[in-house]
């Protein structure tokens, strides 16, 4: 037994000298699924140009991919992180902690938040303060804060139609979630409820993404295309996710309005489609030289062929950065500009 | 109640629960047609890819290679303007726009595929040749019915002019129907005509020898030893108690298990076979000892006393005789373990499986996907060719399950000795 043991802990050891000691020639890359989709396909196309090796993308959600980037720099630590959104200030501490010191920020382009039926069910349109008075844990009726009392659209307001209220969302580590909650529930969110919330010595923006849990908001998992399908067979729900699900699934389901607004590339380009968030990678300047290829892959995200207008990320649905902005993303992309981590 | 009466309720209870058995075993099977069916049906045009054939004439005007080049020239040169040529001579386009539509009918890959027919052929310049170029993930999944064209254009990926062009192509017979090769040979891709399953499964076939490797021997020479050389007391019983337990910890453990000692502490590389197989070992071991103790259990006593008494040591007893009848046994037990930690996906989500590979991985500390992680990460992607390509491969995960459970069966029933 003995034997065995310290023969297995001997293979062990020895696999860890040697591993340890071997260099990465390939991209490693973590972060949202959100960005998923894009990063792959920039990734694919960057292996079949030939010098490097096709970078290994991995989805661990926006979160998960910050705490593997922020854990240290070297071989074993990922290159890249995509987020569906900014570097918080305490990853960055974590960041300088593990002494990740030079991150550079890429903005990749724009994404809105489709809250979206099936095709077979009529046209909508809501407004922000509609949609939070849906899902909110607690609202306010005449002045008080309430249990979420609505049941039906129509009971939020006249206008709206005369159905079951029913809406998929995604789980709370979703970034998608994240961007709700900040863009819609934040947003959303009525002054009166605010202030009772700040009279009552509680964070207002905390409270006010709540949701509710008496079954009339489900949540329906990470998996968008289930999202999908389940939009599909009951004509009565809603659901929401990112825009190239959207284009992807045209035949199925259909964007209701936000505040008169349909989702289109134009409208979240520049803002007016009201649940429009930009979407990021981050680069460990440290690793450039090291593995080889991520200043390459950094110019071949963002070139005009791929990040543009008529790029090839465009056409499944992420939503190209306007000129100014573009300029931006690209100079730090050729120059290798790091952001502050302070 | 009389005694006839009592009889019959007797009776009709047996009945009832005869009726009860055959239900549930019908309901049983039942769920399984709709689950094999509802797969099959989804699945099995994934086997097969929509080619559209191409005339491809290969101009020296186009090119900047000569007949008779080396692999090498032909890999670097560019077949860009070849390609565009012989796809817009598909259909009479009229414009820059008509023919970037008609383009998009074909995959992506259209360029490597004609420069691999001439790496085949170094001496096709000045010559026409008929090649099948695969279709686009779009015209392949409309070919194959598993998309609507009576929806208005606005809701529809593909143009009424590309269905225009599609209409025709299917009437002149250019449209044709091939097995897949792609989706066993190639990684992981975007583009859902290109993805297949071939990384996945050196993927998951490295991580499964890397696990029979180190899970086997020590299985088998742990549960020999506890059978019948430890002797019995209360730490052997606390081993035993603690072997069960661990057979029964969700397999999710071991992964945050492996992240913690193989990855952050060892720093093994992330995402590889060889990981996945260590990880994969520590969760099998507990579940192939305990068929082993078994199936050595099951060895009579007489024949351990019948080789003492003719002398033989404890050593010679245990190996010579008790341990090849228990072999059967103890192979379909292994095969069953293995077959379970085939088909395992949450541990290797933490190790970071979950990953898009296109390279296919040549050794196992390269990174690489599984089988059944591979049906997780389709599942979730956008594209409609997907929906059969998860589906397929669940088909596949599913028939090595089978060939695998079958080996057992086949071991045990061929080789085990009844002892009655």
């Amino acid at each position: 037994m003995n034997k065995i043991i310290s023969v297995i802990f001997g293979f062990l050891l020895v696999l860890s000298f040697t591993t340890n000691s071997y260099s990465r020639d390939q991209i490693k890359i973590v972060g949202s699924s959100t960005v998923y989709p894009y990063a792959t396909v920039v990734a694919e196309k960057f292996g079949k140009s030939g010098k490097f090796k096709t970078p290994v993308i991995e989805s661990t959600g926006t979160g998960g991919g910050m705490k593997l980037f922020c854990a240290g720099v070297g071989v074993n630590h990922p290159d890249v992180t995509n987020a569906s959104r900014a570097i918080k200030p305490k990853e960055k501490a974590l960041c300088e902690k593990n002494g990740v010191a030079e991150i550079i920020e890429i903005v990749v382009g724009n994404d809105g938040i489709s809250f979206a039926h099936a095709v077979s069910a009529p046209d909508a349109d809501f407004t922000k303060e509609q949609l939070w008075r849906a899902l909110a844990a607690k609202v306010d009726v005449d002045g008080k804060l309430v249990e979420n009392p609505y049941k039906k659209w129509s009971d939020i307001d006249a206008s709206l139609p005369n159905k079951k209220i029913e809406i998929l969302i995604a789980p709370p580590t979703s970034g998608t979630r994240d961007a709700w909650n900040s863009l819609v529930m934040g947003k959303g969110c009525t002054k009166t409820a605010k202030s009772l919330y700040d009279a009552a010595g509680k964070k207002a923006k905390k409270e006010c993404a709540k949701m509710r849990e008496d079954g009339y908001a489900v949540e329906a998992g990470e998996n968008d295309t289930l999202i999908v399908q389940k939009l599909t067979s009951n004509p009565d729900a809603y659901g929401f996710f990112g825009y190239s699900y959207l284009v992807s699934n045209k035949d199925k389901v259909k964007a209701a309005s936000i505040e008169g607004v349909q989702p289109s590339l134009e409208g979240i380009q520049d803002y007016s489609y009201p649940i429009a968030r930009p979407l990021f990678f981050y680069v460990k300047k440290a690793h450039i030289g090291v593995v080889p290829g991520i200043e390459e892959y950094l110019k071949e995200f963002t070139s005009k062929k791929s990040m543009g207008n008529r790029g090839y990320l465009s056409k499944i649905g992420l939503v190209p950065l306007a000129t100014d902005k573009y300029k931006v993303t690209r100079t730090a992309a050729l120059d290798l500009n790091t952001i502050s981590i302070k | 109640m009389t005694k006839e009466e009592r009889l019959k309720k007797r009776h009709s209870a047996e009945k009832r629960f005869r009726f009860y058995g055959l239900a549930s075993i019908f309901l049983a099977l039942l769920f399984v047609l709709i689950l094999v069916h509802n797969i099959f049906s989804k699945g099995s045009s994934a086997f097969m890819k929509t080619a559209i054939n191409v005339e491809v004439f290969f101009d020296q005007e186009l090119l900047e290679i000569k007949n008779g080049a080396s692999d090498d020239e032909i890999l670097e040169a560019d077949f860009f303007d070849i390609t565009i040529e012989s796809l817009i001579k598909v259909y009479p386009a009229k414009n820059v726009e008509e023919e970037d539509a008609l383009i998009e009918l074909f995959t992506t890959d259209a360029e490597i595929e004609i420069k691999r027919a001439f790496l085949e052929n170094n001496n096709l310049i000045g010559k026409k040749i008929n090649l099948e170029i695969t279709a686009s993930d779009d015209i392949d999944q409309l070919h194959k019915g598993n998309y609507p064209r009576d929806i208005p254009e606005d809701r529809r990926r593909i143009s009424d002019f590309q269905l225009v062009i599609y209409d025709n192509l299917v009437e002149n017979q250019k449209i044709i129907k091939n097995f897949n090769n792609y989706f066993f040979k190639n990684g992981d891709s975007r583009d859902p005509e290109l993805a297949g399953i071939g990384g996945a499964l050196i993927g998951s076939f490295y991580s499964i020898i890397i696990c029979l490797l180190l899970a086997f021997p020590v299985a088998v020479l742990a549960s020999i030893y506890l059978e019948e050389f430890a002797p019995k007391n209360k730490i052997t019983d606390f081993i035993e108690i603690n072997i069960n337990n661990l057979a029964a910890v969700p397999s999710i453990v071991y992964g945050l298990l492996a992240l913690q000692i193989l990855l952050a502490t060892i720093q093994l590389p992330r995402s590889t076979p060889l990981v996945a197989g260590i990880t994969l070992a520590l969760m099998t071991l507990p579940r192939i000892i305990i068929p082993c103790r078994a199936s050595l259990k099951a060895v009579p006593p007489s024949i351990r006393e019948g080789a003492l008494a003719v002398g033989a040591s404890k050593f010679q007893s245990v190996f010579h005789h008790v341990v090849p009848l228990a072999l059967p046994g103890t192979l379909s037990g292994t095969i069953i373990g293995l077959a379970q930690a085939l088909g395992e996906t949450a541990p290797l989500i933490l190790i970071g499986m979950v990953a898009f590979v296109v390279d296919i991985p040549s050794t196992p500390i390269d990174p690489s996907s599984s089988l059944p992680v591979q049906v997780y990460l389709w599942s979730e992607s956008a594209e409609r060719g997907f929906v059969e390509k998860t589906s397929a491969t669940i088909m596949m995960l599913l028939s090595f399950l089978i060939v695998m459970n079958f080996l057992a069966v086949y071991l045990r029933q061929k080789f085990e000795k009844r002892w009655n």
